[in-house]
């Protein structure tokens, strides 16, 4: 996650530019009700979904208890079968370590398969600031790379964007990369594809270093695993001399055969297919090791770690570190749907964006202690998780971080952090409302004030109130609250 | 049989109807109710805000307070949600940091008896048709903690549809969230209202008089953008739907 990110406005001042530009709002509603109702269908196809889901969460959950052991025994498979592996402990040690591997081989520039890892990290910025061309060669990814915008969506990155807006940048901006897009291109979905398929077979053709991520990392094999539609990832994985990969260390899985479970459900759940067109698998170099010239000849492995750990040892938090990167939590979030996925100022937007953010990243910048507010807590997204994270809970758990501060683990130190700023008047005003509530007599005082000064009701109240009234009358006092009523025509209450 | 009702805050003071609705309703259907004094808010706004040690003395006392009693009834899914899911939380949690049981144990033992009003009508009353007259076009809004919280399923528009004279029209994207979220709704304003934007204007394409739901906090942010709107839409409780007869209107 770039420097960048953290310098963002919090999220309600983030989200109140989105929520007015009338197109990005006709954007966004479009893609997300079409792939949301495409992945309920997807889902209902199979009979043992809740099952799968079931054991999606307790495969993750077992890993996670043992990832230690995991990760070493990713380590010696990957290590037997040819295959490098390096140790980063966050984002700028990652960053450095794919630098000098691309230094190593005397190259200036990679093709990229779709990563949100290096997305996380700002590799392509790191590697830009050393010389090297990174060239994104997932589709969306082009877009936003060559429209030097940011990515918006997990899955879909450029889902913000417009098919006369694509076509716009393919016009301005490809011929700076390398192949031009042709001057009559049109934006029909067939010409985007065509000019992008183009402007990239030139670059897969040339690069001799790729960098991926990957889905999934088998301990037991060492073997890796990435899915895509596009079968441009496949060109990156096979084509280039060397291939790094930046994956972070909770994607491993012990067995191959805990495949069968994810295989199925993260395809349904991301782009609501029954399989993904194009799953690579690769083991270290294979058993040719790259003799025969078929695939790279060269392959490493960062594990990236960058917050995970101190986030494996948050009770609550760590449910997150199950998360497959699929995105059904972002299309069924009716506050994604609004907000944008910019305003989440992170590469991880919505509903997952919102509890990993504030965790691999701390609740310190005024965009990760407003994160965990994004949300009315309406458990879509808990619904529709294929490892059944409970957003909501670790949202209402990191609100409480931000609110009373608490126990944190930052760099494997537990510590205990102060509340974030701007919750001092929240705080005296929720002790205040506690005091009264927990006193039924001066709570029904308070009641009877209120009803004494129904007639008073403004439309529109000062301070924090106008967020209410700027946009909403307020409710009307009753003449008598329930419990008057009740005395009235009870007596008191026993 | 006999129930304690648990009002909860925002109807105690802003809509009574409701509870004397839910009174009524269940007098009418030969359940005895009492009204613990004691009882106040279940402190899910301050919970839900990050707030969940101001939010303990307020699980000790609605425990307190409906101590003994077999059936805790209320007219808000949230609230319900709040106590069968939150309070065994929070107790889990004092356990965890070392303060004990007592939490878990004032959890434990009040979780299992709150029922939300639709729940205690169709799975303990075992009524779907509560005798109730309402000559309107409705349409029915699913709060979120009821439907994706509790699980009320299709209960409450099972007793909307069994009220003669009612009209029930489907409510087009009925489980998308409302926009009102407890204190998002004044944290994240632009976004709270253009969802309950879309939830009203939704609600007005139905051709429906009246958007009905189990909460009336929802209700309270909905409402307040139809009236703001000047929309001749109104909303009401489910428990005033149910309550109201040929003889006795809502009011």
């Amino acid at each position: 996650m770039t420097r960048t990110d953290l310098g963002m406005p919090a999220f309600p001042e983030a989200a109140r530019e989105a929520v007015r530009d009338g197109v990005l709002r006709a954007n966004l509603r479009h893609a997300t009700h079409t792939i949301r109702d495409k992945r309920a269908r997807a889902v209902a196809e199979l009979a043992d979904w809740d099952r799968l889901r079931a054991a999606g969460k307790a495969v993750k959950d077992h890993t996670l208890r043992h990832l230690d052991r995991h990760l070493l025994r990713l380590e010696a498979a990957v290590t037997a079968a040819g295959g490098t592996v390096h140790w980063a402990v966050d984002a700028d040690e990652a960053n450095r370590i794919v630098t000098e591997l691309v230094r190593a081989t005397g190259e200036r520039e990679v093709v990229k398969v779709k990563s949100m890892a290096t997305q996380e990290i700002g590799l392509n910025e790191a590697l830009e600031a050393a010389g090297i061309a990174a060239y994104e060669t997932d589709l969306a990814e082009l877009i936003v790379q060559l429209g030097r915008d940011r990515p918006s969506h997990i899955l879909v990155p450029a889902i913000h964007r417009n098919r006369a807006e694509i076509r716009d940048i393919f016009r301005a901006e490809m011929g700076r990369w390398g192949r031009p897009a042709p001057d009559a291109l049109g934006d029909d979905p067939r010409e985007l594809a065509e000019a992008a398929r183009l402007h990239l077979r030139e670059k897969f053709l040339r690069a001799k270093v790729a960098v991926s991520g990957a889905n999934f990392m088998v301990a037991e094999t060492g073997t890796m695993v990435v899915l895509e539609s596009e079968g441009n990832g496949r060109m990156c994985l096979t084509l280039p001399e060397t291939l790094i990969s930046v994956v972070g260390i909770e994607k491993v899985v012990p067995t191959f055969r805990d495949l069968e479970i994810f295989l199925q459900t993260l395809p349904r759940s991301s782009t609501a297919e029954r399989m993904n067109p194009y799953t690579t698998m690769w083991t270290g170099l294979g058993p040719s090791r790259g003799a025969d010239g078929d695939g790279p000849s060269a392959f490493h492995l960062v594990l990236l770690d960058n917050g995970r750990t101190d986030t494996l040892a948050d009770e609550t938090g760590r449910q997150a570190l199950r998360c497959i990167r699929c995105s059904a939590c972002l299309n069924v979030c009716p506050v994604y749907e609004r907000a944008g996925g910019h305003a989440y100022g992170s590469v991880y937007p919505g509903p997952i964006g919102a509890v990993l953010s504030p965790q691999l990243r701390g609740t310190g910048s005024a965009i990760d202690a407003s994160l965990p507010y994004a949300s009315t807590l309406c458990g879509a997204c808990y619904d529709v998780c294929p490892v059944a994270i409970d957003i909501p809970e670790i949202l209402v758990h990191l609100r409480e971080r931000v609110a009373q501060g608490g126990p944190v683990t930052r760099h494997g130190i537990r510590v205990r952090i102060r509340p974030a700023h701007g919750h001092t008047a929240e705080r005296a005003a929720v002790r205040a409302a506690r005091l009264l509530l927990d006193r039924p007599g001066a709570l029904r005082a308070g009641e009877r004030l209120l009803a004494r000064a129904r007639r008073l009701t403004p439309r529109r109240l000062p301070g924090p109130g106008r967020a209410w009234t700027d946009t909403r009358e307020l409710p009307s006092v009753p003449a008598e609250s329930f419990r008057d009523w009740w005395t009235r025509e009870r007596g008191t209450p026993q | 049989m006999r129930v304690a009702l648990f009002v909860t805050c925002v109807n105690d003071a802003l809509y009574p109807q409701t509870g004397i609705a839910v009174v009524r309703l269940l007098e009418r259907l030969g359940v005895a109710v009492d009204f613990p004094a004691a009882q106040s808010c279940c402190g899910q706004p301050l919970y839900n805000t990050g707030y969940r040690h101001e939010t303990e003395p307020l699980l000790l006392r609605t425990a307190a307070a409906f101590a003994g009693h077999a059936y805790v009834v209320t007219p808000s899914g949230s609230c319900a949600a709040m106590i069968r899911e939150h309070y065994p939380r929070i107790g889990r949690k004092a356990e965890r940091e070392g303060r004990g049981t007592d939490l878990a144990d004032a959890a434990t033992s009040l979780a299992p008896r709150v029922y939300e009003l639709t729940e205690f009508l169709v799975d303990v009353l075992g009524v779907t048709d509560v005798g109730a007259y309402f000559p309107h076009t409705v349409t029915y809004h699913p709060s979120c903690h009821g439907l994706r919280g509790l699980g009320l399923g299709d209960r409450p528009r099972r007793l909307l549809a069994a009220v003669k004279g009612l009209d029930l029209v489907e409510l087009s994207g009925a489980q998308e969230c409302c926009g009102f979220g407890g204190t998002f709704a004044v944290k994240n304003p632009d976004v709270s209202a253009a969802m309950g934007t879309d939830k009203i204007a939704s609600a007005a394409g139905t051709g429906a008089e009246v958007l009905c739901a189990a909460d009336n906090s929802c209700l309270a942010h909905l409402g307040g953008l139809l009236r703001r709107a000047d929309s001749p839409l109104r909303t009401l409780h489910l428990a005033e739907i149910l309550a109201s007869t040929e003889e006795e209107p809502p009011t």
